[in-house]
C-alpha cells in the first residue's frame, strides 16, 4: 500500500510538470535584443582651416559582426598645403534613432583614446582635444598636409582602458597603448 | 503490520491467562531474490532463550509453544540478521525471507571499503574520497587527472573541464548523485558545476558503455557520489580549515551526517571558498580570483527493501577572468602573443572585476525504491535543476554593469529503473527518461544571443544486461534509444541567413521579419541508437582482460546549431550550422589488469572511430569596423582517435611504495588527413610515497608531472595586416607550448584526540621549483603563463 501511495505521488508530480511544460506555448516568442555599444558607423570629417571643400570619411558597417564588410565612402581628395580640423563621430545605427557613441566617449574620455596612422607620412595628425589628466582623447584633432602628393592609407583605431600614461601614448603613439580595440578603420586618401 | 505486533507483544500475554503449551511452529528461510532455501541459518529463540539451526531446505521446527508471542532472530554468514515475531494461536508456519546480498549487489569490496562500480567490460576507475580531499581547495576537473587518460580544457586554472580520451564538453556525462547536470556543457569557458567538496568518491567511466546514463557519452562519464548512507545509530562530521598561499586564498569546508538504524538518515554539507589573484612565476594573474559557495542537504530512509532520499544542492561560483585576455580584435591576440607577458599586470588584489562569470546551479531530486522479492528493483527518480549563468565583460557606459550573457537554464527529469536480478548470474536493467528542458536567454543584456531561446523534449528507453557466465567469464551488452526534439526561437542577423544559404533552404522557418533581422523557429527532431557489448575473463586470481564495443549517438548541441557572432576573447566570428546531424562514434576499448601483493598494472587501449564529428575549423575572414575577424564554422568530418593508458604501482618495502601513471593519446582528421586540435600531449606522472601506520598514518610523497610538447598539431596559423605596420603578420595560434616538468610534494598526518575522533593535518606544495610553464589546453595560453609554486596547509577534524 505504502508502495502505491509513493507511486502515485511521483504520478501526480510528474503530470503536473508535464502539463505546467504545455501551458505557456504562445508566450515564448522572445524579444529582439537591441544592441547596444555596437559601433556601427565611424565618421571624421574634416574641414579645411580657411575654408573649401569639407572632407568626409566614413566607415559604415550596419550588419555589425555579421558578413557584410564594412563600406567606405570618402567624399573627396584632401589638398595639398592644407590644416584641416578633423572631428570624429560614432554611431550605433542598429538602433533607432542611431545612438550616439560619440557621447560616450566622451563621458568617459579618461577611458578611450584615439590612434591615427599614416603609413607614409604623407600628412600629419594632432591631438586637439584632452581629457581630465591632460591626456588626449582625439575626437577632435587637426590634419595638415604638405606640398607632397599621393595616396595614404589612414587608419583611425580607438581603444579602450588604453594605458594612457604609457610611453610615447600620449604622443599618439599605439605601440605601449594596451586596452582593447573597439574600432579600426583604414581610409585610402588621397592628397593633391 | 510491525508497529500492530508489538502492540500484539504487550497485549496478548495480558488477556490470555489460561497456558496452553501444545502448538508447533514451523519456520522456512529463503533468499529475498530468488526464494532458494537458506541452509544452516541459526534461529534465536528470545522468548525461550534456545537456538535452532535450518535445515537443508531452509525449514526449523520449534515445537511445545505456548499461546502468545514469538520472538526470532534469524542470523547467516552471508546475510543481514533479521528480527521477526509472530503471535502464536495454533501450529504455525511461516516463510521468512532473508536478504542473502548484504553489498548492494552492484557494490564490492575494495581495500575493506564498499566502492560502487558502473560497469563490468568498460575502463572505470575510481577516484576515493582521500584522494579527492587533495584537490579540494581545487576543482573537480583537477581531482579527475589522477586518472590517466583524463586531462584537462582550461580557461586559466579556475576553469576546468574534463576531457577523457581527447574528448570533453558535450561529449561527457556528469552525474551528480545520480542527476546528469544539465549546466550549458558545451561551452568550453563552462566548468561543470559540482563543489568537489560534497563528493565523496568520483567515478570516471571512458566510452559510453554504461547506457542506463545516457547514449550520447562519446568520450565518457563522470559518476560523482555523495557519501554512502550507514544504516546504524551515528552521528558523525568532518570540517577542514583549508588556506593556500597562490591567490591566498582559504576554503572552509564542513559536513555533519547523522544515521539511524531504522535507516533514517540525514547529512548536510557546505562549503565556502575564497581566493584573489594567483601568481604566476614572475607576475600576478589579474582578475583571476574566485568566490564560490556551496551547500548540499539530504535526507532519507534506507533500507534493504526500499527507500527515498531527498536531495538539494545549491553552488554559486563567481570567477574572475584574466584581465589581460580580455581583447578587441586580432591586431590585439598578436600584441599579446608576442609580448610573452600579459599585458595587464597589476598588484596582487581579491577584487574579482569584469571580465568574469557568476554561475549558480541548483539541483533538487527526490527518488525512491522498492525491492520485490523474486523480482528485484524498481527505482524511480524526479529532478529538477536550475543553471542561471551570468558573464560579464568589459563594456562601457551604463551597461558596465550588465551582464553580456543572462542565460537560464531549467531541467525537470523523470527517470525510473527496473533492476532484474532474481536469477543469480543474470542481471538485467531496463529503464525510461522523460526530459524537459527549457532555455531562457535574457535579451536586457544588450548583446544579441549566444544561443537562442528553446525547448527541449527528450525521451530515451534501454535495456542491458549482465551475464555471469561462470566465476571468471562475465558478459554485458545494452541497447538504447533516445529520441530529442528542439524547438528553438532565434533572431537572425538577414546578412547572416543570406551568407549561410539558409535562404535557400529554410526560408519556411521564418515567422517574422524586422527589416534587418529574422525571427525563425527551427525545430529539430533526433533518433538516436546506442549499443554495447562486452567481456570480462579473470585469467587467474591475480589478473583480468576486458573488452568492449560501444555505439554512440550524440544529437548536435545548441552552439553547434545556432553559433553565430564574434567570440571576444578568442578574436574570432564562430558560425553554427543548422545543417548538421548527429555525430555517430564507434569505440573498441580493452583493459589488461594484473595485481598481486606488491605490483598492480593496469593497462587501457582504446579506438574510437567518429563519423560527422562536429568541430570548429577556421574558413576564412570577415571584416568589421573592428578589423578584420577570422571565422570558424561548425563542420563534420571523420576521425579517429586512439591512445593507451598505463598506471603501475609497485611496494618497494613496507614503507615505500612508487607509482607511474602516462597516458597517449592520438586524434586524426580522416577527411582532412591532419592532426585534430586540441588533443591532450603524452603525460608522464611518477611518484615515491612513504607511509608509515605506525607513525599516526604519516604519509609524504614527492610526485613529478612531466607533460610533453604535443607535436601532432593542425595549423591554423593565418596572416592579416597590421595597420600600424602595414604589413602582413603572421597570426600564430597553433603551435603548442614546450613540455614542462613540474615536482609536487604532499604530506600528510593524523592525530587520535578522543576515541571517535581524529585530526588530519596535511601539507603539500605544487609546482614545488616555481617552473615557468604554459599548457597546450590552456584557452589562456596566448596571454600568460600557468600558475607558480603553492603552498597548501590544512586542518581536518573527523568526528
Amino acid at each position: 500500500m505504502k508502495t502505491l501511495k509513493h507511486l502515485s505521488y511521483l504520478l501526480i508530480a510528474s503530470l503536473i510538470f508535464v502539463s505546467c511544460s504545455d501551458d505557456d506555448d504562445n508566450n515564448n516568442i522572445p524579444d529582439p535584443v537591441n544592441e547596444e555599444e555596437v559601433i556601427t558607423t565611424v565618421t571624421a570629417t574634416l574641414t579645411p582651416a580657411g575654408g573649401g571643400t569639407v572632407v568626409t570619411l566614413q566607415s559604415q558597417d550596419l550588419d555589425g559582426d555579421g558578413p557584410d564588410a564594412p563600406v567606405i565612402t570618402i567624399s573627396g581628395n584632401l589638398a595639398a598645403n592644407t590644416t584641416y580640423s578633423g572631428s570624429l563621430d560614432l554611431l550605433n545605427e542598429t538602433e533607432s534613432p542611431a545612438e550616439s557613441i560619440t557621447e560616450e566617449i566622451e563621458e568617459e574620455a579618461l577611458e578611450h583614446q584615439f590612434f591615427f596612422d599614416v603609413s607614409n607620412d604623407l600628412f600629419s595628425v594632432a591631438y586637439n582635444d584632452m581629457d581630465a589628466d591632460g591626456n588626449p582623447i582625439g575626437l577632435d584633432f587637426i590634419v595638415t598636409t604638405d606640398a607632397t602628393t599621393g595616396t595614404e592609407a589612414f587608419t583611425i583605431t580607438l581603444r579602450h582602458e588604453p594605458s594612457k600614461d604609457a610611453a610615447g601614448v600620449s604622443a599618439g603613439d599605439i605601440t605601449n597603448a594596451g586596452g582593447e580595440t573597439d574600432v579600426e578603420v583604414t581610409f585610402n586618401v588621397t592628397v593633391q | 503490520m510491525k508497529y500492530l505486533l508489538i502492540i500484539l507483544a504487550f497485549v496478548v500475554p495480558k488477556t490470555i491467562s489460561a497456558q496452553n503449551c501444545t502448538y508447533t511452529f514451523i519456520g522456512e528461510i529463503s533468499d529475498f531474490h530468488d526464494a532458494t532455501p537458506i541452509v544452516g541459518a541459526t534461529v534465536h529463540i528470545e522468548n525461550l532463550d534456545k537456538y535452532v539451526v535450518s535445515d537443508i531446505n531452509g525449514k526449523f521446527k520449534i515445537e511445545n509453544l505456548c499461546e502468545g508471542n514469538l520472538n526470532l532472530t534469524i542470523s547467516h554468514v552471508a546475510c543481514d540478521t533479521k528480527s521477526v515475531s509472530f503471535s502464536i494461536n495454533s501450529d504455525t508456519y511461516e516463510t521468512i525471507l532473508l536478504e542473502h546480498h548484504i553489498e548492494d549487489l552492484e557494490e564490492v569490496t575494495i581495500n575493506g571499503k564498499t566502492v560502487k562500480e558502473n560497469t563490468n567490460s568498460g575502463q572505470e576507475t575510481i577516484i576515493k574520497s582521500q584522494d579527492i580531499y587533495k584537490y579540494n581547495t581545487l576543482s573537480l576537473g583537477d581531482a579527475l587527472k589522477e586518472v590517466p587518460g583524463v586531462s584537462s580544457i582550461n580557461t586559466g586554472s579556475t576553469i576546468v573541464k574534463p576531457v577523457i580520451n581527447g574528448l570533453h564538453s558535450s561529449r561527457l556525462i556528469v552525474l551528480n548523485n545520480n542527476v546528469r547536470l544539465q549546466d550549458q556543457d558545451w561551452g568550453i569557458e563552462h566548468a561543470p558545476n559540482i563543489d568537489i567538496n560534497s563528493a565523496d568518491q568520483i567515478s570516471v567511466i571512458k566510452g559510453s558503455g554504461t547506457l542506463a546514463y545516457g547514449g550520447d557519452a562519446i568520450g565518457g562519464i563522470i559518476v560523482v557520489n555523495p557519501n554512502r548512507v550507514i544504516v546504524k545509530d551515528t552521528l558523525y562530521g568532518k570540517t577542514s580549515i583549508n588556506g593556500y598561499s597562490n591567490g591566498r586564498g582559504f576554503l572552509i569546508n564542513s559536513s555533519l551526517n547523522k544515521s539511524f538504524k531504522s535507516g533514517w538518515f540525514a547529512n548536510v554539507q557546505g562549503s565556502f571558498k575564497k581566493s584573489g589573484d594567483l601568481k604566476s612565476p614572475d607576475y600576478y594573474l589579474t582578475n583571476t580570483g574566485l568566490n564560490s559557495k556551496g551547500i548540499t542537504l539530504r535526507a532519507g530512509k534506507k533500507s534493504f527493501e526500499s527507500g527515498f532520499e531527498a536531495y538539494y544542492s545549491y553552488l554559486n561560483s563567481e570567477i574572475g577572468i584574466l584581465r589581460a585576455s580580455h581583447i578587441g580584435n586580432i591586431n590585439d591576440l598578436i600584441n599579446a602573443i608576442n609580448s610573452n607577458q600579459p599585458l595587464v599586470a597589476e598588484d596582487f588584489s581579491y577584487d574579482i572585476n569584469n571580465p568574469k562569470q557568476d554561475v549558480t546551479h541548483q539541483i533538487f531530486k527526490a527518488n525512491y525504491y522498492k525491492r520485490f522479492k523474486n523480482f528485484g528493483k524498481i527505482d524511480i527518480q524526479y529532478d529538477y535543476q536550475e543553471n542561471q549563468r551570468f558573464e560579464y565583460d568589459i563594456r562601457v557606459g551604463d551597461d558596465r554593469d550588465k551582464p553580456a550573457l543572462d542565460l537560464n537554464l531549467t531541467t525537470h527529469t523523470l527517470t525510473s529503473n527496473i533492476l532484474l536480478d532474481a536469477k543469480n548470474n543474470f542481471e538485467h536493467n531496463a529503464g525510461v527518461l522523460f526530459r524537459f528542458q527549457d532555455n531562457f536567454a535574457n535579451p536586457d543584456t544588450g548583446v544579441r544571443r549566444l544561443i537562442p531561446d528553446y525547448e527541449k523534449y527528450d525521451f530515451g528507453a534501454y535495456f542491458t544486461t549482465n551475464w555471469n557466465v561462470n566465476s571468471n567469464l562475465s558478459l554485458d551488452a545494452g541497447i538504447r534509444y533516445d529520441y530529442n526534439f528542439i524547438n528553438a526561437y532565434k533572431y537572425y542577423k538577414t546578412s547572416r541567413w543570406e551568407e549561410r544559404n539558409y535562404d535557400q533552404e529554410f526560408n519556411d522557418l521564418i515567422i517574422d521579419d524586422l527589416g534587418t533581422q529574422l525571427l525563425v523557429n527551427p525545430e529539430f527532431t533526433f533518433h538516436n541508437i546506442s549499443l554495447s557489448a562486452g567481456a570480462k575473463y579473470n585469467l587467474n586470481s591475480n589478473s583480468y582482460i576486458n573488452g568492449q564495443y560501444s555505439l554512440t549517438t550524440r544529437p548536435p548541441n545548441p552552439s553547434e546549431l545556432f553559433s553565430d557572432g564574434l567570440h571576444h576573447s578568442a578574436a574570432r566570428i564562430e558560425l553554427g550550422d543548422l545543417r548538421i546531424k548527429q555525430e555517430v562514434s564507434n569505440r573498441i576499448s580493452s583493459t589488461y589488469n594484473y595485481s598481486k601483493n606488491k605490483f598492480q598494472l593496469n593497462i587501457e587501449g582504446f579506438y574510437n572511430h567518429i563519423n560527422n564529428f562536429i568541430y570548429l575549423k577556421p574558413t576564412g575572414v570577415e571584416f568589421t569596423i573592428r578589423g578584420a575577424f577570422p571565422v570558424w564554422e561548425y563542420q563534420t568530418t571523420n576521425v579517429a582517435l586512439y591512445g593507451l593508458g598505463l598506471a603501475v604501482n609497485y611496494q618497494l618495502n613496507d614503507r615505500f611504495s612508487i607509482t607511474n601513471k602516462s597516458s597517449f593519446t592520438k586524434g586524426n582528421d580522416l577527411s582532412d588527413n591532419q592532426d585534430l586540435i586540441d588533443i591532450p600531449p603524452i603525460n608522464i606522472s611518477n611518484q615515491i610515497k612513504y607511509f608509515n601506520s605506525d607513525l599516526n598514518n604519516l604519509s609524504i610523497s614527492l610526485k613529478s608531472e612531466w607533460v610533453l610538447e604535443q607535436t601532432d598539431y593542425p595549423n591554423f596559423n593565418f596572416e592579416t595586416l597590421n595597420p600600424t605596420t602595414n604589413q602582413n603578420v603572421l597570426v600564430d595560434i597553433s603551435t603548442p607550448p614546450s613540455a614542462y616538468h613540474l615536482l609536487h610534494f604532499d604530506s600528510n598526518v593524523d592525530f587520535k584526540i578522543t576515541e571517535n575522533s581524529r585530526l588530519n593535518l596535511a601539507f603539500g606544495v605544487s609546482n614545488l621549483l616555481d617552473t615557468k610553464y604554459r599548457s597546450y589546453l590552456n584557452r589562456l595560453r596566448f596571454f600568460a603563463d600557468d600558475v607558480g609554486r603553492n603552498f597548501t596547509l590544512k586542518i581536518q577534524y573527523n568526528y
